[in-house]
């Protein structure tokens, strides 16, 4: 029996323990819990009343037993009859088996709350201090209703004890966190802040927690935090190393409130009175030159404590970004700490040097020490070490350094963890592009990438080199030299044949006048590959064959022989089946014109950012990336998909022939989305259906899950609306009720009315998992100039919504004038620990307040007259992206809100509508008008939408609208 | 009507290409279990410090454990039994920081015991390690030079201390003086009401 406990022991559950202890086996053990379990319950059940004393010795067994793992179903009331105990220690571990066992039982939680409430009102310090460690454990959102206004209390009383206090702020904070909703300061703001004067540390300390979240939540009421905290901050760091007694930690004066003050003062801009900004920066100059200092101490500790306020002044100093100055100078500290013998010393340096080369201040210096990262690069012995080096790298190269950094990244990638290879590639992939002054460095890079870390490299990285290729005429050939040597090599990956293929296939001919890279030399070495790759590769190598049969008419022969060949032309995947018979048949029956047509070089790429910058910020969150390159480009490359239709259109226009070398080279198949060849006809269909919004609803779903998840959504913050928001918002142009969002975790469901200028939304959130999901908020706000032209108020939700459950929202709209913009709707929640951060637009659009009129003929075309003027009118032509149903046209029309007008216009195929839209402010009437053009063929229908009201900015939206609906 | 279509048509005719669309990312990202967040600048979010803290031995039994955001039973243990795994599988000369998930993963090992916290990414790296220590010194001061069984069989009394030093994950009083007052004022009040006990219980057998 060892470890004689200190103050009670309580020898039962000490016997207990090393009982289990003692256990040979896991059986053993479980047999003995049970033995244990058995044995309690009895006692809880008995007729005796049990005494407190044994009644904290079960319930303490029962945590025991519950934190080794098993899981525990009773107790709980016994645990809860505890806290109303006399004895503290009954007390405490009552308390204590609440905040490790606590569940959302209702009928506990009242009567919890019930003895946490006696406890904060009995004046007894120490129980009150238990009782803010319950809250403050548990943090739930019952707590947070039954506590949030009495906390705030205590914490500002005169009368409260210091521990109470510290307590209580803390509590403050995780209910704030929890609910922030529930805790209002408004009052108690400036007492608050205030307590950043408080005499003990203590206070200072634990009050400065919840300033700080405070503060970054709400800057403006809480700005006069700053000047207090400067100066707090200059009185311990001038004060002497004794100064401050036992917050002096191993010779460093209050290291934790130190490092906390630098960390509130990262919420604001950079002071802006003249001697509280003077006061700061000598207080971090302060501390850059103790930095220098001989240390007070060979403990670690010391220097941990030191460099720990060092690195948050460096971090505050890259907040501020505007005093060249610290920065040059932390730039210098920060390398010398790249050589430091600490490894926890050079990973810090490497990771806080990432921020530094993203301001212009100090790139350069940052800079300087490339020779050292490089070396981090290769001779550190722990990979998360290793990774900061390359983050560093990737950080600090540009246009100067380029070709070296990229040459060592590429020999790094040979040996590389494969932990982190394919973050690697990407890396090497977007420096390459990014700073290639001759493209020939660039394809040979990429070429080595492939070569090095074939399976790594991802399809964004070998599309990105082909594109660039075909973009660059001056490149072409080297690019084809290149990679013919390249795929000379005995063994090479899968994406090296693929790159192959396809610039063989175009520009082939440019390498073809050497004799030892004649045609047919080029065809066999590709086709020595064939065989062994996969079907896709195989795909694309049979259209480069096709492609070569145009450049090269002497290779015809060969090529149709290898296309007739039983392994092609009867080959068990479609695909390539119907490749292998498409092309022989175009081969042996188009003339030479009508091939050099339908296989002519592939046009140039339009310029746009790189998809592989988009996938790495994906991968690693825009802080790897470099600052430089703004978020919101990779929007337009990830929802290129749109252009999707018109081009297959051209192909499939251009192709006289009905094959499918309407893409030219196969690709379609290849890539991620390509279902299998479709046939000319059905290509156009899928086609649109693809760009309209019809296929919506599919994509919604596996787009809304991962982008419920953008890397660089800021944790809290709401996030930015999803990207296929607008789309969303479509979708209920014409209707009212519906699926809004889905994803795996969370649906949400709407139902609204209008009348007048007024509406209501009912929107449903449905947890979808079986786990519950905790601090469940949703927010509604209005953007910009929207917030005065519409009111929006909600009630707020539960914070709790249980696995499989549902809960209902309702959100009153009035329309003050008219608008463009939709609210946004922001949801916020945790599913198992990570933060959900949902961004969507509330389908509120103006047409949802139109008032429909009838009226005759003539009344009509009188108005439509009236509004004649240019900027009245709004008019859209657009291709049709679904069928041009009657019906359905008409229901979509009717659903817009407005009135249709039957027998108006002289040809019966167009539609007429009218209504007025109610705004608070005014009316506006409006006239529409569609004119389909459904005798064209299947793939050209058009329409016409004509939009005439008195105001310029309803007709524009209206017509916007109405525009994607079709 | 017909006329402009063909117009149209040709009009709305991106330059665009097979190829670059499927260079576009249509690949579905797999979830991770915690979702990546990462944050750039550092205003109005609400931070949790601290999310979590655990205690393990070199064998990887847990042997305290405390958590600062709400989490099922079933994922806390799958986040113990991860980092536990990971953090045994490292080299005693690494660096004491680690990137896993999305969070920041500062641990140290004293003697046979693993102490290791998970923070937000932006919070300092060095202040938390010193967080572990201070813990270590005040268990150390309690105890009586502390070892791995002290805080077996006095589980409850790390709990206590633990509280009393860390608050929903942020420092609540640094101090060891002062940390140390308030367990021995509950020490104190223990042993006065302390109930005489049955002969039964002191030999065990309740």
């Amino acid at each position: 029996m060892p470890a004689v406990s200190k103050g009670d022991g309580m020898r039962g559950l000490a016997v207990f323990i090393s009982d289990i202890r003692n256990c040979k086996s896991k059986e053993a053990e479980i047999k003995r819990i049970n033995k244990e379990l058995a044995n309690i319950r009895s006692k809880f059940k008995g007729d005796k009343a049990l005494d407190g004393y044994s009644k904290k010795k079960y319930v303490c067994k029962l945590l025991f037993i519950f934190l080794l793992g098993h899981d525990i179903d009773f107790g709980h009331m016994e645990a809860v009859n505890l806290l109303s105990s006399n004895k503290y220690t009954e007390k405490q571990i009552g308390y204590l088996f609440i905040s490790v066992l606590v569940n959302s039982n209702s009928e506990l939680i009242r009567l919890i709350n019930n003895a946490i409430k006696n406890d904060l009102s009995s004046r007894n310090p120490t129980f009150m201090c238990l009782a803010l460690h319950c809250i403050a454990n548990v943090g739930s959102r019952e707590m947070a209703e039954a506590f949030a206004g009495e906390i705030p209390r205590i914490l500002v009383a005169g009368d409260t004890m210091d521990s109470v206090k510290q307590s209580a702020a803390l509590c403050l904070l995780r209910l704030y966190k929890a609910s922030p909703d529930l805790v209002l300061m408004g009052e108690w703001t400036s007492r608050v802040v205030h307590l950043l004067n408080d005499q003990h540390m203590g206070v200072v300390t634990a009050a400065i927690s919840l300033i700080t979240c405070l503060s970054s939540k709400n800057p403006d009421e809480f700005k006069t935090c700053v000047s207090l905290a400067v100066s707090r901050l200059s009185r311990i760091v001038s004060s002497a190393s004794t100064d401050l007694q036992d917050y002096t930690y191993y010779f460093v004066p209050a290291p934790w409130l130190s490092c906390k003050l630098l960390r509130l003062l990262q919420c604001y801009p950079p002071p802006e009175d003249g001697a509280v900004k003077g006061r700061l920066v000598e207080c971090l100059e302060t501390i850059l030159n103790k930095a220098q200092e001989p240390p007070k101490s060979k403990k670690v500790q010391h220097s941990n404590a030191k460099n720990a306020i060092l690195f948050e002044a460096i971090s505050l100093i890259i907040h501020y970004d505007s005093e060249p100055n610290l920065l040059v100078r932390a730039c210098n500290q920060l390398g010398q700490f790249l050589q430091h013998r600490e490894t926890n010393l050079r990973y810090l340096a490497l990771e806080s040097m990432c921020t530094l080369a993203s301001s212009e201040f100090s790139h350069e210096a940052v800079k300087t020490h490339i020779e050292t990262v490089i070396n981090a690069l290769k001779t550190e012995r722990d990979v998360s070490v290793r990774q900061r080096a390359a983050d560093l790298l990737y950080a600090m190269c540009d246009r100067s350094n380029a070709k070296q950094i990229v040459a060592e990244m590429l020999s790094y990638l040979e040996t590389a963890d494969y932990s982190i290879r394919e973050e690697m590639v990407l890396k090497v992939a977007i420096l390459a592009e990014k700073y290639a002054v001759d493209y020939s460095w660039y394809v040979d890079t990429i070429l080595n990438l492939i070569r090095i870390a074939g399976d790594y490299v991802s399809e964004e990285v070998w599309y990105r080199v082909i594109q660039i290729v075909i973009n660059r005429d001056d490149v072409q050939g080297y690019a084809a030299k290149t990679v013919f040597e390249a795929l000379q090599a005995p063994a090479c990956h899968e994406n090296m044949v693929k790159v192959g293929g396809y610039i063989l296939g175009e520009f082939g001919n440019l390498i073809a006048g050497d004799p030892r890279s004649s045609p047919l030399v080029q065809f066999n070495l590709l086709h020595s590959k064939f065989h062994l790759c996969s079907v896709p590769t195989r795909a694309l190598l049979l259209s480069a064959y096709i492609k070569f049969i145009n450049l090269f008419p002497e290779t015809k022969a060969t090529i149709q022989e290898v296309l007739r060949s039983d392994s092609q032309i009867r080959n068990s995947d479609v695909e390539l089946q119907q490749r292998a018979v498409e092309y022989l048949k175009l081969s042996s029956i188009a003339s030479t014109d009508v091939l050099a047509t339908v296989l002519e070089e592939m046009p140039p790429f339009p310029e746009r950012e790189s998809s592989i910058l988009a996938k790495l910020k994906k991968k690693k969150g825009p802080g790897a990336v470099s600052v430089e390159l703004e978020d919101g480009k990779e929007r337009g490359e990830l929802n290129g998909g749109a252009d999707r239709g018109g081009e297959a259109a051209i192909a499939a226009s251009n192709a006289s022939t009905p094959s499918p070398s309407s893409d030219l080279l196969g690709l379609r198949s290849a890539a991620p989305v390509g279902g299998p060849a479709p046939s000319a006809g059905s290509l156009l269909v899928d086609v649109f259906s693809e760009a309209g919004p019809a296929a919506s609803s599919t994509r919604v779903n596996d787009d809304g899950f991962l982008s419920s998840a953008p890397p660089s959504a800021a944790s809290e913050d709401p996030a930015p609306p999803l990207p296929e928001s607008d789309e969303l918002l479509n979708k209920f142009v014409c209707k009212n009720n519906g699926v809004l969002f889905e994803n795996q975790l969370l649906q949400i469901g709407i139902k609204s009315e209008y009348r007048q200028n007024l509406g209501r939304m009912y929107l449903f959130y449905g947890n979808k998992t079986s786990v519950q999901f905790v601090s469940f908020t949703t927010t509604v706000s209005c953007p910009g100039e929207l917030q005065s032209q519409l009111n929006v108020q909600t009630k707020p939700v539960e914070p709790l919504v249980e696995g499989g459950a549902q809960v209902q929202q309702v959100i009153n709209i009035e329309c003050l004038t008219d608008f463009v913009d939709a609210p946004l709707l922001n949801i916020k929640f945790r599913y198992g620990g990570a933060l959900q951060n949902i961004t969507l637009k509330l389908p509120v659009t103006i047409n949802k307040f139109f008032q429909p009129t009838e009226m005759a003929a003539a009344d009509f075309f009188q108005r439509w007259k009236q509004l004649s003027q240019p900027q009245q009118e709004a008019q859209k032509i657009f291709k049709a992206s679904h069928g041009m149903d009657t019906e359905v046209l008409k229901a979509k029309l009717l659903g817009l809100g407005t009135a249709l007008l039957e027998n108006v216009d002289p040809n019966p195929e167009n539609y007429v509508c009218a209504g007025v839209i109610q705004t608070k402010i005014q009316q506006v009437g409006c006239l529409l008008r569609l004119e389909p053009n459904a005798q064209a063929q299947p793939g050209e229908q058009m329409y016409r939408l004509t939009l005439r009201s008195s105001k310029d900015t309803v007709s524009q939206r209206v017509c916007d609208l109405l525009a994607e609906q079709f | 009507m017909c006329q402009p279509i063909k117009k149209y048509l040709t009009a709305s005719l991106p330059n665009a290409h097979p190829l670059h669309t499927y260079g576009s990312v249509r690949k579905r990202v797999k979830c991770s279990f915690i979702y990546t967040y990462i944050h750039i600048g550092s205003e109005s979010t609400i931070k949790i410090k601290m999310q979590f803290m655990l205690l393990f031995s070199r064998q990887g039994k847990l042997r305290l454990q405390k958590w600062y955001v709400p989490l099922s039973d079933k994922e806390r243990k799958k986040i113990s039994r991860d980092l536990v795994q990971t953090i045994l599988a490292r080299k005693p000369k690494m660096c004491s920081f680690l990137e896993w998930r999305d969070l920041k993963i500062v641990y140290k090992r004293y003697a046979s015991l693993y102490f290791c916290c998970a923070v937000e990414d932006q919070d300092n790296e060095l202040i938390t390690l010193e967080i572990i220590h201070r813990y270590v010194e005040l268990l150390d001061k309690y105890f009586g030079s502390v070892c791995e069984l002290d805080i077996i069989f006095n589980f409850e009394k790390a709990y206590f201390i633990l509280d009393e030093f860390l608050l929903g994950g942020e420092a609540q009083e640094t101090s060891k003086k002062n940390v140390l007052k308030a367990i021995e004022q509950a020490d104190l009040l223990q042993e006065e009401a302390e109930a005489p006990r049955s002969v039964l219980e002191e030999i065990g057998l309740t």
